[in-house]
């Protein structure tokens, strides 16, 4: 764009500036745990992650001092029980997975030159769930009621039988808030990829570690809900004895295995995959020149999610599946090193592309670190994939040295590499260069001693999970090496909190500049606000080929460069080539999505031992929480169009398919459906499993087929009475007496549909607790009652603020909302009868 | 690497520790299926130490090469050339091996006769039944024996949690689950003893289980299999007959099974023979009337949280009596 063409003239108007500062100062005092700027939540969030991360490595400490002699009697043998599933389960739920959300929630706007991401409030949700309940969740491990069934908590052993006692229940309860978070970040992340770019910069102009990201937050959608599911299915069955998992009722211990790992295999590539996508973005930064290879990368980081769903057996290879099987998923584990492959040589033509040579600073150290160690994990992961070897090495310290390797090179070197890099974006200083080194050397160096010999440990016979070891195995000097190893580890991790300490100082207005001279968008100079105005973006590092680029960015010059509403507003382009369709308004900080947080994490707590009224007391608080903060958020047209520049004038509300609020309630179905059809795949397993116990031979015959044609009927008509609703919302101001009657009809038309669904099995006799067949029936009514309730809630919702005038139909978004949820319902319940009943007559 | 040199690594590895054998080591394969995995395992180990070489080599060139080596590798055909077409073709021919091990396996298995074991995990200890020529069901505990140069099939069960029985010189592990059974034939190629270990986390004390494997000449071991399908042995001095008696005084026999007494609990490990076996309490204590006595007072310390309560109110001389007669049924 010649410069005469920007969409903005100079000189600005007076005030502008100051309108969008006012607009975005995030609050000052006590009152910043209300902020929801992406970059102050981003660094909390990141900051919460890191400390997770000290304390597993605390625990990590602990179990390698244990293991440093044999036969020691440092720990008893049911804290390391205890230690060793929560450094698991810390490590993956809450370092893991939260970190690169964090890193999402941080860096996306500012790459995208957004001004928030799309649901300011849901990051900050997301963060305080997480921090709350995964605080109380880890503080078990001091009073003795941390789980101790493994991160992987295999039924039986994780049944009431064997783990009375609450300490399994805070597994399974208290990660499930962070599942939720989890969803909750994944729907920020994919609105905000698809449709907070900048103008021009369409799907192919995209910055990697955003490909990254999506790709990340679609594998959340899909892989949490199994996981999801299993904890409902383990819980209730510990809590309320339906045999989902008992192998004498028809159960079958490996149906969780099967859903565990379904999310469990998956989970690694998803904290992979964005730290590949960090690599991708730093690499080319240090090399001054473009990735090679860019399109070859988005392919294999797709191909990586897709492959990462046909993997999950290779975790079970010695369970005695059949070999056909084995077989298949040790080729799908095998095709997953073409993609990783595929960036690997990216980055080594990359850095062979340097412009003078490659620079050799602190990022670039963990990052050819981080191509060393994840090279070495990849080779031995293609070893564990061989279903011989993995017979012999599965469950030993082989394995534990694999996945380090793996997670450690392939996602914790990438970090602190990120910290390095990314700090001086965000800080008045930028980390030490030397002191970085020196962190560098001890880690890799610590890393590699404490790990290698684990290799040779678990080939010579050390099993994972055990607590001590006899002395005459041969397995002493190695154990002591590995101990020694992870002290020189931790050494380097505390210089780097050091170096944090002495030199790390947020802010928010723009950092130190462009150190590196980067070529991507978040190295624009900026503020609260982020960038003064939303550049038009014409190549994939605008920073080295739009020159003056900044300049007239931060002159205003770009798109959007005030607060034309007086509030936070940032522009939604379309999905692929990023037209610019409307302007969002978002909420700034507020105390409603706070409270919802921590009575949400409390709910799960106090459910976890057994506290019910306080818990539905939480619950209760939660709910209308959310109330509050939904309340405030459809703000209608009431602000006219405005003038972007360019002559461009967008709308500032907008409903139906183009809406945000269309687009994140889409994901919410998805995640919905994933988790559908995790049960049902549960219940045409077990019935694989357990024919003998399916009805009408091995439980009551089924209800008679008027039942299910009658409650299918009642959701048809529930799904129409609602569309009608839709078409009868009256135009603004106005009022339309038949509304809030014909609505309330298809509600209520779901409501009877769940009566009848479980009152027709339970007439006939057939109880939850009797066998498998039992418990998955009423699960089906279970998993329709959370989607009713959830409906009901948001017809509720509807009808309270058609009543009040805010509902009409051009300001309608939460009307649609809950119909395209009320669609959805109709379409697992319908599926569900289907299943139900249709299933057990046809087989048998 | 020829067999020999592959083998002196191995040891090599484990004698780099303490100089001891390695009795538990994957390395040393001493059974049929553990050597057909030991030259996968090791040509897998070698193509990813070269595939490890070459990104090193390769990186080094892109950091410090000369400029026309690097324009080279700076091109799409490298990311194509190393990142697609080099993993599937080293992929696809180690994936082809591996099956065609797996179905040798498979077609041993099928070829395998009748002779079975089945092995039940506890927790914490196995449960070995055995089936002697006419078919009489002799149970044991916590000690596979084997004829060398017999397959032997080994069903694997519980009825409990998960377990996983890995004996890594003989074979590879497979899970013992609840509702299942698993098979497994292995065959040992030489006389001796190996240990194995519970590999799947079944809580507790999981770090604690574990198993010798005994492999004898054929033989051998059809004479220990006679033996081991007699009663027990009865008192043969004074002092075994008082331990005898402390046994049946003080309830042992609700849990434990001793054949040809009144002890016929079936929730412990069998004992009729206990004192012949090679260990104690799953392979936690040397055989001796010392470690008996140990084990019944102070069990809670050796393998915390085993089901078994630790019995103090007994005198020293019952528990030395006991202890004496416990030994004495070889």
């Amino acid at each position: 764009m010649r410069e005469e063409e920007l969409p903005n003239t100079l000189p600005r108007p007076e005030g502008e500036l100051e309108g969008l500062r006012r607009a975005w100062a995030p609050p000052k005092g006590f009152r910043l745990i209300t902020a929801v700027n992406n970059q102050v939540i981003g660094i909390l969030y990141i900051g919460a992650a890191f400390l997770f991360f000290i304390l597993a490595g605390i625990l990590a400490l602990i179990m390698r001092t244990q293991l440093a002699m044999p036969e020691s009697e440092l720990v008893s043998q049911d804290f390391y029980n205890q230690i060793f599933t929560v450094h698991g389960t810390t490590m993956m739920f809450l370092f893991s997975v939260p970190v690169v959300e964090a890193l999402g929630v941080m860096l996306l706007p500012q790459m995208l030159a957004a001004r928030d991401l799309p649901f300011p409030r849901l990051s900050a949700f997301a963060l305080w769930a997480y921090v709350v309940g995964g605080l109380v969740f880890f503080s078990t491990v001091f009073y003795d009621l941390a789980p101790k069934g493994g991160w992987f908590m295999y039924p039986p052993l994780t049944l009431t039988e064997y783990s009375p006692g609450h300490n399994a229940d805070f597994w399974l309860l208290g990660i499930g808030f962070i599942e939720i978070s989890a969803i909750a970040g994944a729907i920020e992340i994919i609105v905000g990829t698809l449709r907070t770019r900048p103008p021009g910069m369409t799907l192919a102009r995209m910055p990697i570690f955003a490909w990254a990201m999506l790709i990340f937050a679609a594998m959340i959608m899909i892989a949490f809900p199994a996981v999801i599911l299993a904890t409902m299915l383990l819980e209730i069955e510990r809590a309320f004895g339906w045999p989902f998992f008992t192998a004498d009722k028809g159960g079958d211990p490996l149906l969780w295995q099967h859903l565990f790992w379904f999310f469990g295999h998956p989970e690694v590539y998803i904290i992979f995959l964005p730290a590949a996508g960090l690599v991708s973005m730093m690499v080319p930064a240090m090399a001054q020149h473009k990735l090679v290879g860019y399109r070859l990368i988005v392919v294999a980081l797709i191909a990586t999610g897709f492959f990462s769903f046909g993997l999950w057996v290779h975790h079970m290879f010695t369970t005695g599946i059949p070999s056909l099987s084995l077989g298949f998923f040790s080729a799908a584990s095998m095709a997953v090193a073409v993609p990783s492959g595929i960036q690997v040589f990216s980055w080594i033509a990359t850095i062979a592309s340097s412009k003078q040579r490659f620079r050799i600073t602190t990022p670039s150290l963990f990052i050819l670190g981080f191509l060393f160690i994840f090279t070495v994990g990849g080779v031995t992961g293609v070893m564990v994939a061989l279903v011989p070897v993995d017979f012999q090495v599965h469950d030993t310290y082989f394995v534990v040295a694999h996945f380090h390797y793996v997670l450690i090179g392939g996602m914790v070197f990438p970090l602190f590499a990120t910290f390095y890099y990314w700090i001086p974006m965000a800080s008045r200083n930028m980390l030490s260069e030397r002191l970085g080194r020196w962190v560098f050397w001890l880690m890799f160096i610590g890393f590699n001693v404490s790990f290698f010999p684990m290799h040779i440990t678990g080939l010579i016979g050390m099993p994972r999970r055990v607590w001590t070891y006899p002395s005459d195995l041969g397995w002493n000097t190695l154990n002591m090496v590995s101990t020694v190893g992870a002290y020189i580890l931790a050494a380097g991790v505390l210089l780097f909190i050091i170096d944090l300490f002495l030199r790390y100082r947020p802010t928010m207005s723009g950092g130190v500049g462009n150190p590196w001279n980067a070529g991507t968008l978040e190295w624009l100079p900026g503020d609260a606000y982020s960038s003064r105005s939303i550049p038009y973006v014409t190549s994939r590092e605008p920073l080295w080929d739009q020159p003056n680029l900044s300049r007239d960015v931060e002159e205003g010059r770009y798109f959007l460069p005030g607060a034309p509403t007086g509030g936070r507003e940032t522009i939604v382009t379309s999905p692929v080539d990023a037209r610019p369709q409307y302007i969002i308004r978002m909420p700034g900080a507020g105390w409603s999505q706070l409270v919802a947080a921590i009575f949400m994490a409390g709910f799960f707590l106090l459910l976890s031992v057994k506290l019910v009224v306080p818990a539905l007391i939480s619950a209760f608080i939660f709910i209308i929480a959310c109330i509050v903060w939904g309340w405030k958020l459809d703000h209608g047209p009431d602000k006219g169009p405005v003038d972007i520049g360019a002559g461009i004038i967008l709308p500032t509300y907008m409903s139906g398919h183009r809406s945000h609020a269309w687009w994140a309630m889409m994901v919410l179905i998805v995640v919905a459906s994933s988790l559908y059809l995790a049960y049902l795949f549960s219940y045409l397993y077990l019935w694989v499993v357990s024919p003998e116990v399916w009805a009408p031979q091995g439980s009551p015959d089924l209800p008679g087929i008027f039942w299910p044609i009658g409650t299918g009927l009642l959701v048809i008509a529930g799904a129409a009475a609602i569309t009608v609703g839709g078409r009868l919302l009256p135009a603004p101001g106005r009022r339309r007496a038949a509304f809030v009657p014909v609505f309330g009809l298809g509600a209520t038309c779901f409501l009877a549909a769940l009566v009848a669904e479980f009152w027709g099995h339970w007439a006939s006799g057939l109880r939850p607790t009797m066998n498998a067949y039992g418990a998955m029936v009423y699960m089906a009514s279970f998993l329709n009652l959370q989607v009713i309730a959830a409906c009901t809630m948001l017809a509720g919702f509807s009808i309270a603020r058609y009543l009040t005038g805010k509902l009409d139909n051009v300001r309608r978004v939460n009307f649609e909302n809950a119909a395209q949820f009320y669609y959805y319902a109709a379409a697992q319940m319908l599926l569900g009868l289907v299943l139900l009943h249709g299933f057990p007559r046809v087989a048998s | 690497m020829t067999r020999r040199v592959k083998r002196t690594v191995a040891l090599t590895l484990a004698a780099a520790s303490t100089g001891c054998s390695g009795e538990q080591s994957a390395l040393a394969p001493t059974g049929v299926e553990a050597l057909a995995i030991d030259p996968l395992f090791w040509t897998a180990t070698w193509v990813g130490v070269l595939v490890t070489l070459m990104v090193v080599v390769l990186v080094s060139i892109a950091l410090y090469g000369p400029v026309s080596w690097r324009a080279r590798l700076g091109s799409d055909w490298i990311v194509i050339g190393g990142g697609i077409v080099l993993p599937i073709v080293v992929l696809t021919v180690l994936f082809l091996y591996a099956l065609f091990i797996m179905q040798a396996n498979a077609v041993r298995s099928q070829e395998a006769g009748d002779e079975a074991v089945t092995i039940v995990g506890k927790r914490w200890w196995w449960e070995m039944t055995y089936t002697t020529a006419d078919g009489e069901k002799v149970l044991s505990a916590n000690e596979l024996r084997l004829p060398v140069g017999r397959p032997v099939r080994l069903r694997l069960e519980s009825d409990n949690v998960i377990h996983s029985f890995w004996a890594p010189q003989l074979a590879g592990k497979l899970d013992m689950i609840p509702g299942r059974t698993n098979e497994v034939v292995v065959e040992a190629t030489e006389a001796g003893i190996s240990r194995g270990q519970c590999a799947e986390y079944c809580g507790g004390a999981h770090a604690l289980m574990a198993f010798y494997v005994v492999a004898m000449p054929p033989a051998e071991y059809d004479a220990w299999l006679a033996r081991e399908a007699e009663p027990a042995q009865r008192p043969k001095t004074g002092q075994q007959a008082r331990g005898h008696d402390v046994f049946m005084q003080n309830g042992c026999g609700g849990c434990h099974q001793v054949r040809g007494t009144a002890a016929q609990g079936l929730i412990g490990p069998d004992l009729t023979h206990v004192g012949s076996r090679h260990s104690l309490a799953a392979g936690m204590l040397t055989n001796d009337p010392e470690a008996f006595a140990r084990w019944i007072t102070d069990n809670q310390h050796i393998k915390p949280e085993n089901l078994m309560p630790p019995f103090r109110q007994l005198s020293e001389e019952e528990l030395s009596s006991l202890a004496v007669y416990l030994d004495s049924l070889e």
